[in-house]
Formats: C-alpha cells, structure tokens, sequence
C-alpha cells in the first residue's frame, strides 16, 4: 500500500465491501462455470476470474447517476455495479426475469436504468458508446462520470484512438480503463503491439494516463477516485491502464494452453481476492470466523440465485411476437 | 404556401426540435462555423451554441458510436455524415450496436438517434462519392430507413425522427437540397410508414424514393402526353414500409412499376415486387417492372455515370412495357 493509501486509512465498512464484491464475482464465475458444464447456461461465457479486482476497484469509485459500459468479459463489471445476481444468473439461464428477459445473455446483460450501458459481443465497441454517454451528461449539465471497461485486445481497434480523442478535445468526464489481461482471445500482447504499455496511447493524444495494478482492488481504487474527482473538476478525460492475467483461456470452452504457467503462477500468487481478503484481515482487524461469515453468506446467495433462475419461467411466444411487432 | 429550399426545410425541422427538446444536439465535420457542406445546419452554431452543435475530426466510426452512446443515455443526437459512402466507417455502431441494443436488452435500451447523410449519383463525383445505399440498411432489423424526396416531406420527417426512440437512417439526396417545395410553417410532422401519392392516375402505378421521385414524375408528365395515366407512390420512410398504401394502388392500376437509383442487385425494389407478387398478385395484368441501377460502381466520366442509374426515358418504357405498349404501336400512335 503507498503512502496515500495510508493516510486515508480505509473503514473496515469499505474494506468489506471491496473483499465482498471481489469475492462476490468470484463465487459468480466459478459456479456459473459449474452451471455451464452441466448444460444449465450456453453460449457464450468469458470468465472474469483473475481480473476481479480492477471492477472492484473501479466502481468503488463511482456512484450513484455514473455510467459504466463493458465488455464481452462483463460479469465483474455488472456485479462491482451492484447488479442483482438473481437477475443475471436468470438471464445466463434464459429466463424472462432475467436484465435482459433472456433476450440477451452473458454478452448483452445490460441496466440502463441504473447506468450500466451493457457488456458487448463486439471487442472495441464500449468506448465510443461511454464517451457517448459522458456527452450526454456534459450537454445535460450533469456531473456524471462515465468509465468504459476495455482491453488490450479493444486497443488496437480504430475506435479505441477515434473515441479517445473525441472526449479528449471535448474535455469530457470520461475514465477509459484498460484491463490488460495481455492475450486477445489466444494472441499475446506483445505480438499484437510493439508497445505493451498500453498507457502511453493516452498520453499521445494528450490525455492524462496511468499504469497501476489491477490485481490489487485498492490501489485500483485509489487511483481512479483521483480519476473520478478530476472529471468532476473538468479535467478529463483521464485513461487507466490496469495489469492482470485470466486465470484461464478466453471463454469456458478454452482451455489457454497458450498461456505459459510460469506466467499463470505469477499472477495467480497475486490473486486479488486474496489481495483483498487480507487487505480486510490486516487493516480493519477482521478475522478468520468473519471472513467465513462473509464467504458463506455469498456462496448461499448464488445459489438462492440459481433456485430463483431455475423456478423462474421464460417468455412466451405471444410475448415475443408482441415484442417484435415494432420491428 | 411560401416554398422553401430541401436544405432550408431540413434546417427548420432542427432547429426546431433543438428549440423544444434540450436534448437534441448535432455533431458532425464542418457542420458548426462552416455551417455543413450543404448548408443545413447553418446559422444553428450562433443560436445553440458549441455545446449542441460540434465539429468532429474526420472519424466516422467515432463520431457515429458516441451519438449511439449518447442516445442509449438517453440524449437526442444527429450525426451528420458528410456522404453515405463514409457511413460505411461506421457500420458497427449502426448494425451491431445501434439496431441490435433494443432487442438485446429486452426492450429496456432504446436508442434515439438519427445519422443524417446523403447520397446518390449526379455531378461526376466518382464511385466512392455517388452510392445508393438505402438496401444495406433496409436489410437490418431495428433500423428505420427515411428517404424524403420534398422539402415537405423532408421537413415532417425529420421531426418526427426527432421524437421516436429507434435509430434512424435519414438518407438525403445530393441533388435534392437545392430543389423548392411548399413548406408549412412550424408544427408539421411526417409519420413513418404513411407513402404519399405524388401524382394519382389509374393506368400504372410508379413507385420511386428520394431522387427517383422527380424523377418518376417528369415521365409520368410525358406519359400522360401519350395518354397514360401514371400514379407515382413514395413511400417516403422504407422502413418502416406502407405496404397498404402501394397495394392498394396497384389493386386500382393493375401495373406495378419500381424505381430506385441503388445498383438492382439485393435492392429494396426487389422486396417491394415481392411484396406485391405475394400479397396482390391476382390483380396484376403484367410482370412488376424493375428500374434500378447498374450492378456497377459510379463512373466519373459524367455520360457513362448516366447510364449507369434510370433516367427519365427508363421510366416511361418501363410503364410502356407494364401497359404492353410495344415502342411500334407507339409510333404509329
């Protein structure tokens, strides 16, 4: 922990939450992978585990009114926002209760209504919409903050540079984050760019940018409340590269071969939720009996989840052809 | 009625809808100070200010992904695009963002957002400056597809874009801005889906969008020399379409004929003869006829670029053939 990170020495308020939606995610993936070998999800399915502690980080910075947009790899995102995971596991699941009533899935799970633009099947396309969305709110007056989750892999898309530049000369509250997990789906970064620091794309357009490590959730966070309280002064836009590795390939169905296990060792040794599990230990003086409090509380509330995902019912034919009649 | 210009008219419906809805706001390049290279939006930069009406740099997919971004937060963007030929940078945000994201959420996203451009050959811009791309658009669910062919139209159209909540392609045409028409002052809307008959007859039915309308009228005036009565239908918004409206006046005229600029092959024209073959076919007395253009790119050199899209004389053989009107029987008419 720096020295910042000190003197604003974290509530164990704050460091539960961190631990919980860090852990939350977790629980998500690693059982809704169970839930995919056994035929209950299909399609597609991107794991977020490894990268939990760059949305946790991230959101804890935001608040109620900001926007987030994400990518195909969108559970984190959705969860650090808040979602309700009875709603996303219905919607893995098919079903009408679901964010999207099914219509959508793993890569479209979206709530608007609370500010979160949608994960997205096409690799890139967050970053125009988000700083679409900061726009929306300079042109309202508000003082909304809109951060867009994107990748290494989004970087080297033409959009990536378009939309930057665009909120970079209208000043807009927007926080770009990459999380470079340095594959695109099986293509290492180093292959795919001479330069894998991907910050220095931000500084060469004039946008004030940052490397930080993205598997430790607080640091994270630090780093983009400074971010967040910039773009409330009108200093955006801000760009936040965030280092991590995927515990495994690209989508369930892959088993990353190509990821080298020394590399795999080395970022599994800095798990962040065992980052943030000790963060809550150390700091707030939490021990071993409420952590296990915390942990069954959420692995009980997954699987109240898929009990509810399970019982609820999918849309009717008359309904989607009522639906669909607009178009 | 006072006329006014295509341009002028769609200035109004802006600035307008800018007046009424805080929400609405314009980018695109060189559209603020310049005033946009076919003056529609000027005058609007020194009433709304640079927050509401911005230039971009030149980056289609940009600037077309941040107006989708700004609608799916609930805003009201136009982007204008200098051709229909550059929408092509942005196809994503149109086709996988923009049509997908109402379905996808189920129907809690919507997207009100209108990309404002234009195309159509004429004038030797060459094959990357001159397309008709109406089809590419028609063919994805979740787009409306706009084509005014008069500044009324144009006008209520664009209005009315303004205040539904799905993205839609307002494709203009080139030759169109500087073209005059009776205008009605202030509220005046176009729904989508309502076709309009340009000209009633009862002999042949012409139906023909955007250019393709005066087009379809300046033969339906040397037909009616000959005697024959053309009606000329435009359909003004093809998606959503006024299937009623064409088949019903195809039920009166027993003739069909279809006119579009774009290239013929996997063009609208085509689903619009299968639509009557499907739907009225029993009150055909001849094949449907198709007008379209060459299944080419534009050429520059300014002849070959006219033969390469229907002109006037294309129109009135068409309607000749629909009518079994043999060229002979003409002459010695």
């Amino acid at each position: 922990m720096d020295e910042a990170a000190k003197r604003n020495a974290p509530s164990r308020e704050f460091l539960e939450k961190i631990f919980r939606t860090a852990y939350r995610i977790r629980v998500f993936e690693t059982e809704g992978i169970k839930l995919y070998r056994q035929g209950l999800i299909r399609g597609y399915f991107h794991p977020y585990l490894g990268q939990e502690g760059i949305a946790t980080g991230v959101c804890a910075a935001l608040q109620e009114g900001d926007y987030i947009a994400s990518t195909h790899r969108g559970h984190g995102h959705c969860i650090a926002w808040g979602a309700d995971v009875k709603r996303m596991v219905a919607e893995l699941l098919q079903k009408e209760s679901g964010y999207c009533r099914g219509y959508g899935g793993s890569m479209h799970i979206a709530d608007i209504a609370r500010g979160n633009l949608g994960a997205n099947g096409i690799v890139g396309a967050g970053t125009p919409l988000g700083v679409g969305a900061a726009l929306a709110a300079q042109i309202r007056g508000s003082d909304a903050v809109t951060v867009t989750f994107t990748t290494d892999g989004a970087s080297n898309n033409g959009t990536f540079l378009e939309s930057l530049n665009l909120a970079a000369i209208w000043n807009l509250s927007f926080i770009l984050v990459i999380e470079n997990n340095q594959y695109a789906v099986s293509t290492p970064i180093e292959e795919a760019t001479r330069d894998p620091d991907l910050y220095k794309r931000g500084l060469s357009i004039g946008v004030e940018s940052h490397q930080v490590d993205g598997n430790d959730p607080l640091a994270v966070y630090h780093l983009t409340r400074e971010a967040v309280e910039k773009c409330r002064a009108g200093k955006g836009p801000i760009l936040i590269e965030a280092k991590t590795f995927r515990h495994m390939g690209h989508h369930v169905n892959d088993p990353g071969k190509y990821m080298p296990e020394e590399r795999l060792a080395y970022y599994k040794a800095r798990d962040p939720i065992d980052r943030a599990r000790t963060a809550l230990i150390e700091m707030s003086g939490a021990d071993k009996a409420d952590i296990a409090a915390i942990e069954a509380e959420i692995a009980a509330e997954f699987a109240e989840a898929v009990g509810f995902a399970k019982e609820s019912r999918e849309i009717t034919p008359a309904e989607f052809r009522e639906f669909v009649a607009a178009y | 009625m006072r006329e006014i210009m295509y341009r002028e008219a769609l200035r109004e419906a802006i600035d307008e809808e800018m007046q009424r809805n805080g929400d609405v706001f314009i980018i695109g390049e060189g559209i603020a100070e310049r005033g946009g290279s076919y003056k529609v939006t000027e005058g609007l930069l020194a009433k709304y200010g640079p927050k509401r009406v911005r230039d971009t740099p030149i980056a289609e997919a940009g600037m077309i992904g941040v107006g989708v971004g700004a609608a799916i937060a609930g805003a009201r963007p136009i982007v204008e695009i200098l051709y229909v030929d550059f929408a092509m940078l942005g196809m994503d945000m149109l086709v996988n963002q923009a049509a997908k994201f109402r379905l996808m959420t189920g129907g809690d996203g919507r997207v009100p957002f209108v990309m404002r451009t234009q195309g159509g050959a004429g004038g030797g811009v060459a094959a990357q400056h001159s397309q008709s791309l109406e089809a590419l658009f028609y063919h994805i669910p979740g787009l409306k597809v706009v084509m005014p062919s008069v500044p009324a139209d144009a006008k209520g159209l664009l209005k009315y874009a303004l205040r539904q909540d799905d993205p839609v392609m307002f494709l203009e045409h080139k030759h169109l801005y500087m073209t005059k028409g009776p205008v009605p002052e202030g509220e005046h809307i176009v729904e989508f889906g309502k076709a309009d008959i340009k000209r009633p007859g009862k002999d042949v039915t012409i139906i023909a969008w955007s250019n393709m309308v005066p087009r379809a009228l300046e033969a339906a005036a040397a037909l009616a020399e000959e005697g024959i009565e053309a009606e000329v239908v435009d359909p003004r918004t093809l998606v959503p379409l006024d299937k009623d409206t064409i088949l019903a006046s195809v039920a009166r005229t027993n003739r069909a004929v279809i006119v579009q600029e774009a290239v013929r092959r996997g063009g609208v024209a085509s689903d619009i003869a299968s639509i009557i073959q499907e739907e009225a076919f029993y009150d055909l007395d001849a094949p449907i006829e198709i007008v379209a253009g060459l299944n080419i790119p534009i050429p520059f050199n300014l002849e070959l670029e006219k033969a390469s899209v229907p002109q006037k004389d294309d129109v009135i053989r068409a309607a000749r053939r629909a009518l079994h009107i043999q060229p002979m029987a003409i002459a010695a008419k």
